[in-house]
C-alpha cells in the first residue's frame, strides 16, 4: 500500500498518517477500500462532527491522477474525509494513498484548461501532485485541504477520533511516570525528592506537576526561586550521572534585569547540588552578548559575584525563526534537482544547518565532559529552557547515559527531556519547511535534536538499541499522528485536553514486538561506556534518510540493510542451533549413565 | 645511503597538530628506505615510519624556541610535523629527505629492496595471478569480429602500448599503423572492454592529429571497422573526454578531435573533464581544507566547494555513465579518448567497464581492471605519481580520483562490490608506496626493459592473500544490484557524490566514525562459518554417540561446547574515544595522535599488523569511558593483536575549555 507513498529507508517505516498493517483508520471502524469505491458518502462524515461535512464541499472525485517522485502515476478515485486524504486506484491489490490533512505543509494550485493540479506539500517534505478534472472540484478540493489542514481547534485534530486497531499491550500514557524514574536515581542518591509543588500547575505551567529537586530545598523556597526564572522554570534535577553523582540541572534564564536582581532562595538551591569545595559550571545556551541583551528585558544570567561557586560558559545556539529559516533552505536545497554540484555544496552550506547541528552537538558534549570528565555538576539555560536547553540535556544524557540508547530509554528520554518538560510541540511543530505563514514560534527544534541524535549513531553504529527509521517515526510523529502523544504544548494542558483519556498514546502502538522489531538496530550490542562523538565538520553529514528521502531513490540502501539483517538473523539462528546437539549429548550421557 | 647526513636525531617532538595533546618526545632514525620516529615513553615506543616514496613534500619552517619544524607532507594524505632541537639538524634531515624523496634511479626504490620472503616460485606465481590474456577471453574474444592483433609486436607501433592488443578483424595491419601515424603518440584506437551481450565494445586511442582540416583514411577505415564489429548499431560514438575548448585549441597544434564529416556513422560528443593540472591544484586546495586547524562548518564546505573536487570526480562518473548506457542500452560502441588517452581516458573507460560488468567489482575483478586499463595501456604512473624525480607539472592524482568514483559507487551500491574500502585505500597507498613492482615505469615497455617481475613482486598476490581482509560482507553475488549493469539515477542528482573522508582523513582516527559496520559484519560472518562446521562436526558426533548408546558399549567422548558467543569486537573503534575539544576554539581533537600505519613500515602487510595498524586503536580503549575493547575476537579472526598500547591517550581528557 502506498500508506507513505515511499518506504522510507531500510525497513519502511509505518508513516504517521496510516496505521500499519491495519486497514484505513476511520473513526466510524473498518472501512476498506472497497466500501470506499462501492458505497461511497455516508461514512465519509465522521461520526458527531457535522462541522467537517460542510467543510468537504466535494468527497469525492473520480479519475485523479497522483504524481509521486520514482513511482509511475497512478489514476483513482480521491475521497476526502474529516482527517484524510485519500487516493484509491481501481487496480486489484490497489494501492492507496492516505495522507493525514494534519501532515499537509502547504498546497499549491494551477490550471491548464479543464484540468486542475494540486500539489501537496507535506511536513514530511514529501511532496506529491495530483490532477484532477474539472476545475470546480478541484478548487472544493484544494479549499477543503487548506481547511482541514489548518483546523485550530485541537480537539478536532485526528487523535480524538482515531480508534485503535491493535490489542493494546500497555498503556502508553504511564509507561514512564515520573515516580518510576525518580526510582531509577533513588537507589544511588538519597540527596533528591520528588516535589509535588507544581501539582496545580500554578507554580510554572510548563512544567509537570513533579519535578525532581535537592531533598535540603522545600516547597515554600521553590515557589520563591520560580518567580525569579523565566516563566517560573525553576532549576529541576535533569539527570543524574551514577559513575560520580554528578547531575545535569535545567531551568529558565533568572530574572536578574538590568539591575542585578538576585534572589538567595535560587543561589540556595543550586548550590546544593554541589559537594563540599565543588564548583559546578553553568552552560548558557546564549552568547554572552544575547544573554546580556536579555537583562534589558528582565532576563539575565548569573552574576559570578552572587553565584562564587559556578562557572558560566556562553554557547550561542541558534532559535526559533533563525532555525526555521535554516530548515527551510535545506529543504529548498534538497528539492532543487537542477543546480550543478558546486552550487549544492554552496546551498547546503548557506542553509547552515550543520552548522546548527555542530554547535548542538559540541554544546552537548562539553556538557558531558564537564559531568564526566571534570566531575562536575551543571546547570543548562537559555532563555525559556524549553528548547536550546532541552536539545543540550536530552544529547548530553545520549553521550553519558547507556540507558538512553535503548529503546525504552530513549522513549523515557523524550517522555521526560521533551514532553514533560514542556518544550511546546504544538507551537513548534505547527507547520513545517514549506509553509509560507511564518509565525516566530514555529521551529524544528525537536528535528535538530533527532539529527543529532542520527549524527551519533552514525558515529556508532553499533552502540544504539534503534535505528534511523526510529528517528523518522519520530520525527513524523511529532508532526502529524494519529496519537496524542505530541499535542498540546506542556503537561498542563495535555491534562486539560485530557489526552490520555481521550486518544492513544504514540508508545501504546510502537512498543508491540510487531512494531518494535521495525525499529531495533541489527548491530545493536550494549555498550556502558560514554561516547563522544566528533563533532568535526569532515565528521557531519547530512542526514539523507530525511532530508532526501523523497528525492532519490532508496532501493539499494534497502537492500543493504536488509542483507545486513539477513547475516545476523542467520548467525543468530546457527548459536540456537550449535547449543541443540550438545544438549542433546548431554541428554543421552545421562540416559547412558542412569542406564 | 650516501644521502643520509644524518641517521637519528634525539630530542625530537612528533607534534599532533590537531590535538592539544603534547607532543610526543622521541628520536628521528633516517634510513635508506624510511624516516622512523619511536618515541622515548618507555611504555609504549610508538613507533612512526613514513617510506620515503609517500613523501610528498618537506616544508621547513622558521625556527622557534623550541626548536626548528619540519612539516612532512605525504602522498597518502598523512601529515607530520616535527619539532627538532638543533636548527643545524633540522637542516640536515630536510637536505637527506629532500634528496631521498625524489629518487632518480628505478633501482633506489624501496620494491627493489623489498623482502617478503618469498621463494622465486612464490613470486612468480604472484605475477601470474593477474593474466590479461585469461581476461580477454572471459570478454568472449577472440570472436567473429574481434582477433589478437601482433601489431605492436617489440613495441613497433606505439611504445606505450601494449603488445598484445585486441583490434577489428577487418582492421588490417596496414590500417592500423596508418591510423597510428594519424594518432598523438601512435596511440590507435583498440579495445578496451567488449560487452559480449550485444558486441557493442569499448575502445580508446589518442586524440587524431586532424589540425584544421587533416584527414587520415587508415584512420576513417579504422572507426569504420570499429563499427562493422558491432553489427547490432550503424553507428560509434566517438567521445572526447575533454573540454570543448581545450580540444578546439589542441588543433592550433596539429592535434584535434574527429570531424563528423569526415568519418561516416560518428556521432561525436565532448564531455568535459578537466586536465591533471586543474586536478592537481583542486586536490591541492581540497587538502588544504582538510589541514584547516577545526574549521567551522562553513569553512569546510565553502572549501569544498571551491576546490571543485566533487564537481571533477562527478564530470568523470558523468562521462562513465553515458558509456557505459551507450553500450548497454543504444548497443553502440563507443571510442574514448583525451589527448594522449592515458589519463582521463583511462578513468572514463575503466569506470564504464565498472558499472557494465560485475566482474570488474570483484576483487580479483578490480585488479584485473587497474591491469587492464592502467598499467597495460600506458598509463604514466611514474610521472603521476613522481616516483622519481621528475616534472611536478606531470603529477597529478589521475587514479586517486578513479579510486574515488569506485567508493562513490560503493556508498551507492552497498552490496555490488565484493571488496571494501580499505581495499580501495591501500591499493591508493602502494600506488605511492613502490614497495611492489606493479606501478612502477610508464609503460609496459619500460617495465620488461626494467625486469620488474623478476626483481620485484606483485601486489595483486599480496592483496590476494590478505583478501579476508578486503572483503565487503554485504557483497551477494545474487543481489539484483550486483547482477549487470549498475544503473544510476537519470536525474542529476548533486547530493550523491560526497567528501571522502575515509580516504583524504585517514589518519586523522579522531574523524572516522568510531565503530565500523563493515568490520562487525564481517565478525559476524566469520562466526557464522565457523559455527556452520562446528553444527556439522556436533551433529556427526552426535550421531556416533547414537550408534554407539544402541551397541550398550562404553564410550568416552568429550564434547565440545560450542564456542562462546559473547559479541564482537567493532574493532576499529575503541578509537580514541576520548572527548575533543567542544570549547570551540583552537585546538580539538585531543585524542588522536598520528598513527604510524602499519602499510609505511617495512613490513609487509601481513594480517597481525594490518589489525593494528592504528596504533591508537586497538587495544587502548580508554577504560572509563569510550567503546569498551568488546574484543571477543578480533574480526579477522586473528589475534587482536593489541597494538602497543601506545594510543592511550594519555590526556585527553584535560577539558581544554578550561583554560580557554
Amino acid at each position: 500500500a502506498w500508506g507513505g507513498a515511499r518506504p522510507p529507508r531500510p525497513v519502511p517505516a509505518p508513516p504517521a498518517c496510516r496505521e500499519p498493517g491495519h486497514p484505513p483508520p476511520e473513526p466510524c471502524g473498518a472501512v476498506t477500500a472497497s466500501d470506499l469505491r462501492d458505497s461511497g458518502v455516508p461514512w465519509l462524515r465522521p461520526r458527531g462532527n457535522m462541522e467537517f461535512a460542510e467543510l468537504i464541499k466535494t468527497p469525492r472525485v473520480d479519475n485523479v491522477v497522483l504524481h509521486r517522485p520514482f513511482y509511475p502515476a497512478v489514476e483513482g478515485t480521491l475521497c476526502l474525509t474529516g482527517h484524510h486524504l485519500i487516493l484509491s486506484s481501481r487496480q486489484d491489490n490497489t494501492e492507496e494513498l492516505w495522507l493525514l490533512h494534519s501532515n499537509i505543509d502547504a498546497i499549491d494550485k494551477r490550471f491548464v484548461g479543464p484540468l486542475g493540479t494540486i500539489i501537496i506539500k507535506c511536513k514530511d517534505f514529501r511532496i506529491i501532485q495530483l490532477d484532477i478534472p474539472g476545475m470546480e472540484e478541484c478548487l472544493n478540493i484544494a479549499s477543503s485541504i487548506e481547511t482541514l489542514s489548518t483546523l485550530d481547534s485541537i480537539t478536532l485534530m485526528y487523535p480524538f477520533f482515531y480508534r485503535p486497531m491493535f490489542e493494546v499491550m500497555e498503556d502508553g500514557w504511564h509507561s514512564f511516570l515520573p515516580e518510576q524514574e525518580f526510582e531509577l536515581y533513588s537507589s544511588a542518591t538519597s540527596e533528591w525528592r520528588l516535589s509535588y509543588v507544581n501539582k496545580e500547575f500554578a507554580v510554572c505551567p510548563s512544567y509537570p506537576p513533579i519535578v525532581i529537586v535537592p531533598k535540603s530545598i522545600d516547597d515554600e523556597a521553590l515557589r520563591k526561586v520560580a518567580a525569579f526564572r523565566h516563566g517560573g522554570r525553576f532549576p529541576v534535577l535533569s539527570y543524574y550521572h551514577k559513575k560520580n553523582g554528578m547531575v545535569i540541572m535545567r531551568s529558565g534564564q533568572p530574572l536578574t534585569g538590568t539591575n542585578g536582581r538576585r534572589c538567595k532562595e535560587d543561589e540556595k538551591l543550586i548550590n546544593a547540588t554541589l559537594r563540599a569545595g565543588k564548583r559546578g559550571y553553568i552552560i548558557d545556551t546564549r552568547s554572552l552578548n544575547v544573554a546580556q541583551q536579555a537583562r534589558a528585558k528582565g532576563g539575565g544570567f548569573e552574576q559570578e559575584a552572587h553565584y562564587p561557586q559556578w562557572r558560566r560558559i556562553h554557547k550561542s545556539i541558534e532559535r526559533y525563526h533563525i532555525l526555521q529559516e535554516s530548515l527551510i533552505k535545506l529543504v529548498e536545497a534538497c528539492n532543487d534537482q537542477t543546480h550543478n554540484m558546486d552550487r549544492w555544496l554552496g546551498r547546503l552550506e548557506a542553509s547552515n544547518w550543520l552548522t546548527h547541528i555542530k554547535e548542538i552537538l559540541t554544546t552537548a558534549c562539553l556538557a558531558a565532559q564537564c559531568i564526566d570528565r571534570e566531575g562536575a555538576s551543571i546547570l543548562i539555560h537559555g532563555t525559556e529552557g524549553t528548547d536550546s536547553t532541552l536539545q543540550v540535556t536530552s544529547l548530553a544524557q545520549i553521550i553519558l547515559e547507556p540507558r538512553s540508547r535503548t529503546i525504552r530509554g530513549f522513549e523515557a528520554l523524550i517522555e521526560r527531556e521533551w514532553l514533560q518538560a514542556g518544550h511546546p510541540f504544538q507551537q513548534r511543530c505547527a507547520q513545517s519547511a514549506y509553509c509560507n505563514s511564518k509565525q516566530k514560534w514555529e521551529s524544528p527544534v525537536f528535528l535538530l535534536f533527532l539529527d543529532c541524535v542520527w549524527q551519533i549513531l552514525r558515529q556508532f553504529p553499533c552502540s544504539f538499541e534503534f535505528n534511523e527509521n526510529f528517528l523518522i517515526m519520530l520525527f513524523e510523529h511529532a508532526y502529524a499522528s494519529q496519537f496524542g502523544t505530541f499535542l498540546g504544548n506542556n503537561e498542563s494542558e495535555r491534562c486539560k485536553l485530557k489526552l490520555q483519556q481521550k486518544t492513544m498514546s504514540l508508545w501504546s502502538w510502537v512498543n508491540r514486538p510487531g512494531e518494535l522489531s521495525k525499529f531495533t538496530n541489527p548491530l545493536f550490542e550494549a555498550n556502558n561506556l560514554v561516547i563522544w562523538p566528533s563533532v568535526a565538520p569532515q565528521s557531519l553529514q547530512l542526514w539523507e534518510g530525511i532530508f532526501l528521502r523523497w528525492n532519490r531513490s532508496s532501493k539499494y540502501l534497502d537492500e543493504a540493510y536488509e542483507e545486513m539483517v539477513n547475516i545476523i538473523e542467520y548467525n543468530k539462528e546457527l548459536q540456537a542451533k550449535c547449543s541443540r546437539p550438545v544438549k542433546d549429548m548431554i541428554n543421552l550421557f545421562r540416559e547412558y549413565l542412569l542406564d | 645511503m650516501e644521502h643520509i647526513r644524518t641517521p637519528k636525531v634525539e630530542n625530537v617532538r612528533l607534534v599532533d597538530r590537531i590535538s592539544s595533546k603534547e607532543a610526543a618526545l622521541g628520536t628521528l632514525y633516517l634510513t635508506a628506505t624510511h624516516v622512523i620516529f619511536v618515541e622515548n615513553a618507555p611504555d609504549t615506543r610508538k613507533e612512526t615510519w613514513i617510506l620515503h616514496s609517500q613523501i610528498s613534500t618537506i616544508e621547513k619552517q622558521a625556527t622557534t624556541a623550541t626548536g626548528c619544524p619540519l612539516l612532512i607532507r605525504c602522498k597518502n594524505f598523512q601529515l607530520l610535523q616535527l619539532i627538532i632541537p638543533q636548527e643545524r639538524d633540522c637542516h640536515d634531515v630536510y637536505i637527506s629527505l629532500i634528496r631521498l624523496a625524489r629518487p632518480v634511479k628505478y633501482e633506489e626504490l624501496y620494491c627493489f629492496s623489498f623482502n617478503p620472503k618469498l621463494d622465486k616460485e612464490e613470486r612468480e606465481q604472484g605475477w601470474m595471478l593477474i593474466d590479461l590474456g585469461e581476461e580477454y577471453k572471459r570478454m568472449g574474444l577472440p570472436s567473429n569480429y574481434w582477433q589478437l592483433s601482433d601489431v605492436n609486436r617489440d613495441y613497433r607501433v606505439c611504445d606505450s602500448y601494449p603488445t598484445e592488443l585486441y583490434v577489428p578483424k577487418s582492421a588490417t595491419a596496414h590500417i592500423i599503423v596508418g591510423s597510428s601515424k594519424f594518432r598523438s603518440r601512435r596511440r590507435f584506437p583498440a579495445l578496451s572492454y567488449y560487452y559480449k551481450d550485444n558486441h557493442a565494445s569499448i575502445c580508446r586511442s589518442s586524440q587524431p592529429l586532424s589540425g584544421f582540416s587533416a584527414r587520415c583514411l587508415e584512420d576513417e577505415q579504422m572507426l569504420q571497422a570499429i563499427r562493422k564489429a558491432n553489427p547490432g548499431s550503424d553507428f560509434i560514438y566517438v567521445v572526447d573526454t575533454r573540454p570543448k575548448l581545450n580540444a578546439m585549441a589542441n588543433r592550433a597544434a596539429g592535434k584535434g578531435y574527429e570531424n563528423e564529416d569526415n568519418y561516416s556513422n560518428i556521432k561525436f560528443q565532448f564531455i568535459g573533464i578537466e586536465n591533471i593540472h586543474v586536478m592537481r591544484s583542486s586536490l591541492q586546495k581540497m587538502l588544504e581544507v582538510c589541514e584547516l586547524k577545526s574549521p567551522s562548518m562553513s569553512d569546510f564546505l565553502w572549501g569544498l566547494e571551491n576546490s571543485g573536487w566533487l564537481r571533477h570526480i562527478k564530470a568523470i562518473m558523468d562521462a562513465g555513465i553515458f558509456i557505459a548506457k551507450a553500450v548497454s542500452e543504444e548497443g553502440a560502441s563507443v571510442l574514448v579518448h583525451c589527448s594522449d588517452g592515458w589519463d582521463r581516458t583511462a578513468q572514463v573507460c575503466s569506470v564504464a567497464s565498472l558499472l557494465l560488468d560485475p566482474h570488474y567489482r570483484t576483487l580479483k575483478g578490480f585488479m584485473v581492471l587497474i591491469e587492464k586499463d592502467w598499467i597495460s595501456f600506458g598509463h604514466k604512473f611514474n610521472h603521476r605519481y613522481g616516483n622519481l624525480d621528475g616534472d611536478p607539472k606531470e603529477i597529478s592524482p589521475v587514479i586517486d580520483q578513479f579510486i574515488e568514483c569506485v567508493w562513490q559507487l560503493m556508498e551507492q551500491f552497498p552490496c555490488a562490490f565484493e571488496f571494501n574500502e580499505r581495499f580501495l585505500i591501500h591499493i591508493q597507498h602502494h600506488i605511492y608506496s613502490c614497495q611492489f613492482g606493479n606501478f612502477l615505469c610508464n609503460s609496459q615497455k619500460e617495465r620488461q626493459e626494467l625486469k620488474i617481475q623478476e626483481r620485484t613482486y606483485s601486489l595483486w598476490a599480496h592483496l590476494w592473500k590478505n583478501r579476508a581482509d578486503y572483503m565487503n560482507p554485504l557483497f551477494r553475488a545474487d543481489q539484483s544490484q550486483t547482477r549487470g549493469t549498475l544503473r544510476l539515477p537519470t536525474t542529476p542528482c548533486n547530493f550523491m557524490y560526497k567528501f571522502w573522508n575515509g580516504m583524504y582523513n585517514r589518519f586523522e582516527k579522531g574523524l572516522q566514525p568510531r565503530q565500523s559496520v563493515t568490520d562487525y559484519l564481517m565478525a559476524v560472518k566469520e562466526e557464522t562459518q565457523q559455527l556452520e562446521e562446528e553444527l556439522e562436526a556436533l551433529e556427526e558426533r552426535l550421531e556416533k554417540i547414537q550408534k554407539v548408546q544402541l551397541n550398550h558399549t562404553k564410550v568416552k567422548s568429550k564434547q565440545s561446547e560450542p564456542s562462546k558467543h559473547s559479541g564482537f569486537s567493532t574493532s576499529d573503534n575503541s578509537t580514541a574515544n576520548t572527548p575533543q575539544d567542544y570549547s570551540g576554539n583552537m585546538k580539538s581533537f585531543p585524542s588522536r595522535s598520528p598513527s604510524q600505519g602499519d602499510e609505511d613500515s617495512a613490513l609487509i602487510l601481513t594480517q597481525d599488523n594490518l589489525k593494528s595498524s592504528d596504533p591508537d586503536l586497538s587495544a587502548n580503549s580508554d577504560q572509563e569511558s569510550g567503546v569498551e575493547d568488546l574484543s571477543c575476537r578480533s574480526p579477522s579472526g586473528g589475534e587482536c593483536a593489541p597494538s602497543e598500547d601506545s594510543g592511550k591517550d594519555r590526556d585527553s581528557d584535560e577539558a581544554v575549555f578550561l583554560t580557554a
